[in-house]
């Protein structure tokens, strides 16, 4: 019974990590830029809910829908400002460290508005445990949430790509910037709406974490973020599907290392299942091959 | 964007004058240093800082080595450095009080750079076959596994020889008479104090040497061939993994000499992610990429601005690490954006415009 129930709780926290890793990866491989501060975006997602909830006492619904809305002006301004200057950079590692940069910023901003010390989160779910096979096996609300709307996400995105002409457009910048200006697609805004859903998503993903994990400080983001990273390139960077079996895929590993193995060598079983499948297969489990012209 | 790699290998007149300019410039913030040490005018908190500079510079320069003259993002520089630190403390624990401490410390700083170094080839092979980000992201894996392992790792010492285990300090079965060198997460206490300023600058001079030499060297040109077009440079001959493996684990030694000094630096020595994470690997690229990839001399002087910067802003308090965050961000919008280059080009033909036309000519 131990095993199922590590299962979901291992589907629920690689449902977050999902979530966070198709921001990511639609980020990359739209832009072709690692965005390190996309951990922290999460991060001001959480804070916005907990001002609003817990400071401020308003519904824990208006509180999602404004976090959604403040991370997507902060994803934008962020692109804006920081990323799009450097966009045609000497070198792609100048746009990686000003992401940095802006990460530390982010960071530092929370620090001095919230401070150091460790808030509790309350969590915005309100559904009940389920309790199955006469109370043996439960599953908290939380996890029941988690991975339903990692599951809502991951069904909408994948027909948004599909079907939506922005979608396309999406596709389309991804494959050659060039030829789909040349198609009459805004290439500027469509990375602007890349990043948009990118940071609405790690709004989610930042409420979804809390309510399961209920500790927030400036640095909660940061952790999880790397994590994703890891989910987008395990499953190969720039593919949507890959982000999600990776972020899946994590999450189970996580969950089971920290149970049959050791607790505190789980970051380490993570990073070395990495290692392997990016050593087998070096563009991760559903990336593409590029082959190299001379 | 690499000026060493411009510039043509013939011209060793010129390629020396630059070297030298670098090394002088160590020497004479050396000696302003200990001009103001010796007439007080550095504060205690300034003196404490000492150090760290010559570790950051010091990885600095080595982590250069690999993104900038090998090409390859390395973002687990901080893992080679955890390994010479406890490889280097380890060793100073156990031989403590058996050798003098000049030839000990010595002895340390070997060790650390050889089990870094080895360290670098053992996590190379499989690495440098994979390519840009993927790359970057593996050598941060492993970075975050070195100081995992480390922080789960147990080694004591009693009369019938040394103990190890992974799991805890009971679990070591020593006698009583036991003493526990590596303490799991508390790491290695009481490891000797031998770090000081002029060590840090002898140490930095000497990774000066060999990363300037290896760069103007036969080696150091194949290196950087590699990182210009591999394809190519294959073609011709040169053997990629060595050469790789090369840059790479010389890179990694020089980063686990600075994990000697860091540790010698220290009473305590723990694996936290605060300065073996990748937070701290993170910062150094952050170095790197200020000071101008591929740049040595460049490295130097943004590994030391930006270590004082925090210190020099503790004045704002709370806003200091708001501040230096921002003018990272500044700093590189304003070196590598486009179009301010573009700007500083025209500012410069219209104030500079002789000496434009005169220098350089073709690009």
């Amino acid at each position: 019974m131990s095993f199922i129930s590590y299962l979901i709780n291992g589907i629920s926290l690689g449902s977050v990590y999902a979530i966070i890793a198709l921001g990511y990866t639609m980020v990359y491989g739209i832009a072709k830029m690692l965005n390190f501060a996309h951990g922290d975006v999460i991060m001001v997602g959480a804070f916005t809910v907990f001002t609003i909830v817990s400071t401020l006492g308003l519904p824990p619904a208006l509180g999602i829908l404004v976090a959604i809305i403040v991370c997507t002006v902060f994803g934008i301004t962020i692109e804006r400002v920081a990323y799009k200057p450097l966009r045609n950079a000497a070198s792609p590692l100048a746009v990686l460290i000003t992401a940095i940069g802006v990460s530390y910023l982010l960071q530092n901003l929370a620090l001095i508005i919230f401070g150091a010390n460790t808030k509790s989160f309350t969590s915005v779910v309100a559904v009940k445990p389920l309790k199955l096979a006469e109370g043996n096996l439960v599953i908290s609300g939380e996890t029941i949430v988690t991975i339903i709307v990692g599951i809502a996400v991951m069904i909408i995105l994948s027909l948004f790509i599909s079907k939506a002409k922005a979608g396309q457009a999406m596709l389309a910048v991804a494959e050659d910037k060039g030829a789909a200006q040349l198609m009459g697609i805004n290439v500027n805004k469509t990375i602007a709406l890349t990043f948009a859903i990118g940071s609405a998503l790690a709004a989610v993903a930042g409420v979804l974490l809390c309510s399961a994990y209920p500790s927030l400080t400036p640095y909660t983001g940061a952790m999880p973020g790397i994590k994703a990273f890891v989910a987008a390139v395990f499953g190969g960077i720039g593919s949507i599907p890959g982000a999600m079996i990776g972020g899946i895929l994590l999450g189970i590993i996580e969950i089971f290392g920290k149970a049959y193995i050791s607790s505190q060598m789980a970051d380490a079983i993570v990073f070395a299942v990495l290692i392997i499948v990016l050593l087998v297969k070096p563009t991760g489990i559903l990336g593409k091959k590029i082959q190299e012209k001379v | 964007m690499n000026k060493m790699s411009k510039k043509f290998p013939g011209k060793m007149n010129k390629i020396s004058k630059n070297n030298f300019i670098t090394y002088l410039l160590v020497l004479v913030l050396y000696i302003v240093i200990q001009v103001l040490l010796a007439t007080g005018n550095v504060s205690s908190l300034m003196e404490g800082l000492l150090v760290p500079l010559c570790i950051y510079v010091m990885l600095a320069v080595s982590l250069n080595l690999t993104v900038g003259i090998l090409g390859e993002l390395s973002l687990g520089h901080a893992g080679f450095m955890c390994v010479g630190a406890f490889s280097g403390a380890f060793f100073s624990k156990c031989i403590n009080g058996a050798m003098p401490d000049a030839l000990r410390f010595i002895i340390a700083l070997l060790i650390g750079a050889l089990m870094a170094g080895i360290f670098g080839i053992l996590i190379g092979i499989p690495v440098l076959r994979l390519k840009g980000d993927y790359l970057a992201i593996v050598t941060l894996a492993f970075g975050e596994i070195i100081k995992n392992l480390v922080n789960v790792m147990y080694i004591g010492r009693d009369g019938n020889g040394f103990h190890f285990s992974m799991k805890d300090f009971l679990s070591l079965n020593m006698e009583a008479d036991g003493e526990v060198i590596v303490n799991g997460a508390q790491g290695i206490t009481g490891t000797p104090h031998d770090a000081n300023f002029t060590i840090g600058v002898v140490l930095i001079f000497l990774s000066l040497v060999i990363v300037l030499n290896l760069i103007h060297s036969r080696a150091g040109r194949a290196i950087m061939s590699i990182r210009d077009n591999r394809i190519a440079a294959e073609s011709i001959g040169i053997n990629i993994t060595k050469y790789k493996l090369m840059a790479f684990s010389i890179s990694a030694a020089i980063a686990g000499v600075a994990g000697v000094l860091y540790a010698h630096n220290l009473s305590t020595l723990t694996a936290l992610p605060k300065n073996f994470g990748y937070n701290m690997s993170i910062m150094i690229l952050v170095f790197v990429v200020l000071g101008g990839i591929g740049n040595i001399r460049g490295s130097i002087i943004s590994a030391i601005v930006l270590t004082l910067l925090p210190e020099l802003l503790r004045g704002l308090s709370d806003y200091r690490m708001l501040i230096y965050a921002i003018v990272l961000i500044v700093m590189m919008l304003f070196n590598w954006s486009p179009k301010a280059n573009e700007w500083k080009e025209q500012v410069k033909e219209k104030y500079f415009s002789r000496r434009v036309s005169k220098g350089k000519g073709v690009k």
